[in-house]
């Protein structure tokens, strides 16, 4: 296999691999910049999975091509709708933030199949017709080399979820609102006596986090998975978690863990058929992502610093 | 400090809404069963059989469905009716009910009860030291109690058909395999496909490759964009959830080019619905057929004997093609080689129940 063919093979699969995660990633990083630790990610994205397969089923012959964007959209507002619960146990209720996130995980997974046994009467749904399918991107992938290598045979979800990194990345560090969502989540009380809202702030970020969750899950369901049952989301909140925290809270720097992530993953599916590599066992190439990561965990990147409130309730007047 | 509590007992009320929410329907079938001891069976000497699903469910397209069919199948045959006096299912949530569901089942007096799957291995192994007194099968897995009839099946047989049929298929020439783990049950299959490939089109090379998961569709999909852009043009899985990226993979690359073949094959049960893609509003399917195991065909044989009073206690039984517990599913009708394939598979069945031909069960001795 030449250089070429091996990276044609792994630069789509990793971008396939991260898209989910940059996007449950980015969710995170506002929930948690701003104060509000979210484990419950991995309860997001089932909710957006299962809400996502399901409109999609439901109005696939109306809405045509169209059908996976509007039910990722629907996924979104699910997963927002879902991830109040978690803001007004861990805001309003000052529950233990970890506590109530857990119990967002469980509660969604229970919901889900609950859900899906009322609907169809079976333990998992039928495959979905209108998926997000491969593609290669018009005028771009002809481009040689270049084009080849990054805009055929791949999903646009990809190209989506890389432009909405860069998008929070611009709103988190360059615009007053992502200075009063840091600042909420740095130092609450001194953001409140410069009149910021620190409920409202917290509220607003668990929101967005929920929906960047749901979309998470309604893009790894409508372009992987293809339909929903209980093993359909199995860890992929906890990796976009970990992406979270290998990136620094920085949504450039969750977006490049979760490139690492596929890459590694992709890698060690491909190392099989590589020369100097298919010798090896095939057991070191299967656990070759997680070493990587913990390896890169500690010692690449250096501290990882949370934000300082996270995890930390803010009570009015209370120093 | 009330607002902390109010917050506590909010998330409280959320998991417990959870666990609850989780048991739902399996309520009414668990209290079905659980009537008092006291009431003098009309019906003694009637036969009755229930079965433990593993957390896949009673409705899983998969093993637990199968094994339900075939109880229901055999309820059928023999006048019962589902309850007490007949056949019945309990549903585990997690690992740990496959004990306590098995107990509950053995002292509500079933004449044999199933547990389905390997997983369930231990928890029969357990539970049937303690009920000296009932009997219990086990799916996929040996338990060697006196009380405890095992069921394997052949499953290399079955892939050695889908292997013939993958060959036949194949006009590159190259094929590939995603197994789930490198583990017996998974190597049987691996072992009859190469060596069903091997007796039609011995040049071919099979391309196999172990994904270490069976709920990981990622892992299935990225394998199988490997290989088919690597040449190979079917695919065949033994790998669960797995594989339905491999399907994922076939139907995306069958939309975008739909000149090109990009077949796969399914496992276990038929899973032709799987492979349905729409092109330009006509419907193509790119799966040719699936290796079957037909557990629910050994559910019901196993009944049946245990009702005549010849339960294979202690006994491993090994369901193969003879005992029709594995099987080929119907060949795609757009595969071109569609008459050869069934004339070929139908004369190396007849070699395989004759004895003819043995299939080999481990990969080292596929030659």
């Amino acid at each position: 296999m030449s250089l070429m063919e091996i990276l044609l093979i792994i630069i789509p699969s990793t971008l396939l691999w991260a898209a989910p995660l940059i996007f449950t990633g980015l969710g995170g990083n506002f929930s948690e910049r701003a104060g509000v630790v979210n484990i419950g990610l991995e309860g997001l994205m089932v909710i957006g999975a299962f809400t996502a397969i399901v409109f999609n089923l439901q109005f696939d012959s109306v809405l045509g091509d169209a059908t996976p964007w509007v039910a990722l959209l629907a996924a979104m507002v699910a997963g927002a709708i879902f991830s109040i619960l978690h803001a007004v146990a861990s805001i309003t209720f000052r529950a233990d933030q970890t506590v109530s996130g857990v119990a967002i995980n469980l509660l969604s997974i229970g919901l889900a199949l609950f859900l899906v046994k009322l609907i169809y009467g079976k333990g998992q749904t039928d495959i979905i017709q209108k998926s997000f399918s491969k593609i290669d991107i018009p005028i771009l992938s002809d481009i040689p080399v270049i084009g080849d290598l990054f805009f055929s045979n791949t999903y646009y979800t990809s190209y989506v979820a890389i432009f909405v990194a860069i998008i929070v990345w611009v709103i988190m560090f360059k615009t007053p609102f992502g200075l009063r969502l840091r600042a909420v989540g740095e130092h609450p009380m001194a953001a409140d006596t410069m009149g910021i809202n620190v409920t409202r702030m917290r509220y607003i970020a668990v929101i967005l986090s929920g929906a960047l969750g749901g979309i998470g899950g309604g893009v790894y369901a409508q372009a992987i998975s293809s339909d929903f049952g209980h093993a359909t989301i199995s860890g992929q909140g906890f990796m976009a978690l970990a992406a979270l925290i290998f990136g620094k809270w920085n949504p450039l720097g969750v977006m490049g863990a979760a490139l690492f992530f596929g890459f590694a993953q992709s890698l060690s599916i491909i190392g099989k058929s590589l020369p100097f590599l298919e010798n090896i066992p095939s057991v070191y190439l299967l656990i070759a992502p997680y070493v990587l990561t913990i390896l890169a965990l500690t010692g690449f990147i250096g501290r990882a610093d949370a934000p300082k409130a996270s995890g930390v309730p803010y009570i009015k007047g209370k120093r | 400090m009330n607002k902390r509590k109010m917050g506590l007992a909010l998330s409280l009320a959320l998991t417990a809404g959870t666990i609850l929410g989780a048991c739902g329907k399996e309520d009414e079938k668990e209290t079905t069963g659980e009537k008092p001891e006291t009431e003098t069976p009309a019906t003694e000497e009637a036969f009755t059989v229930a079965m433990v699903t593993d957390v896949g469910g009673v409705d899983d397209k998969s093993f637990n469905q199968s094994a339900w069919e075939g109880l229901q199948a055999f309820g059928s045959e023999t006048g019962l009716s589902e309850g007490k006096e007949g056949y019945s299912y309990l549903q585990s949530q997690s690992d740990a009910d496959y004990e306590t569901n098995l107990n509950n089942l053995a002292r509500q007096g079933y004449d044999l009860v199933f547990g389905i799957g390997f997983l369930m291995q231990d928890a029969v192994n357990t539970v049937a030291s303690q009920q000296t007194g009932s009997n219990f099968a086990i799916i996929d897995a040996v338990v060697e109690q006196p009380n405890v009839a095992s069921v394997l099946f052949k499953e290399q047989e079955a892939a050695y058909l889908a292997g013939i049929a993958a060959a036949l298929t194949s006009e590159s020439n190259k094929i590939g395999f995603i197994g789930g783990m490198e583990i017996p049950v998974i190597e049987r299959f691996e072992a009859g496909f190469l060596a069903g490939v091997k007796a039609v089109k011995p040049d071919i090379k099979v391309d196999v490759q172990y994904a270490g998961a069976f709920d990981k569709a990622e892992l299935g999909q990225t394998i199988a964009s490997k290989m088919y852009s690597s040449g190979a043009d079917v695919i065949f899985h033994a790998a669960g959830g797995t594989g339905n990226g491999l399907f994922k993979e076939a139907r995306d690359l069958k939309k975008k080019d739909p000149s090109k073949n990009y077949w796969a094959i399914g496992v276990d049960s038929d899973q032709t619905a799987e492979g349905i893609v729409d092109i330009g509003g006509t419907e193509h399917n790119v799966i040719i057929t699936s290796a079957l195991k037909r557990v629910d065909n050994a559910v019901k044989d196993l009944s049946a004997k245990a009702a005549k009073g010849e339960f294979p206690g202690g006994q491993a039984s090994t369901y193969g093609l003879v005992e029709e517990g594995v099987g080929l599913a119907p060949i795609n009708d757009a595969v071109a080689a569609k008459a050869d394939i069934e004339a070929k598979v139908e004369e190396f069945k007849a070699k395989i129940v004759s004895g003819e031909i043995t299939v080999p069960e481990f990969r080292k001795d596929v030659k």
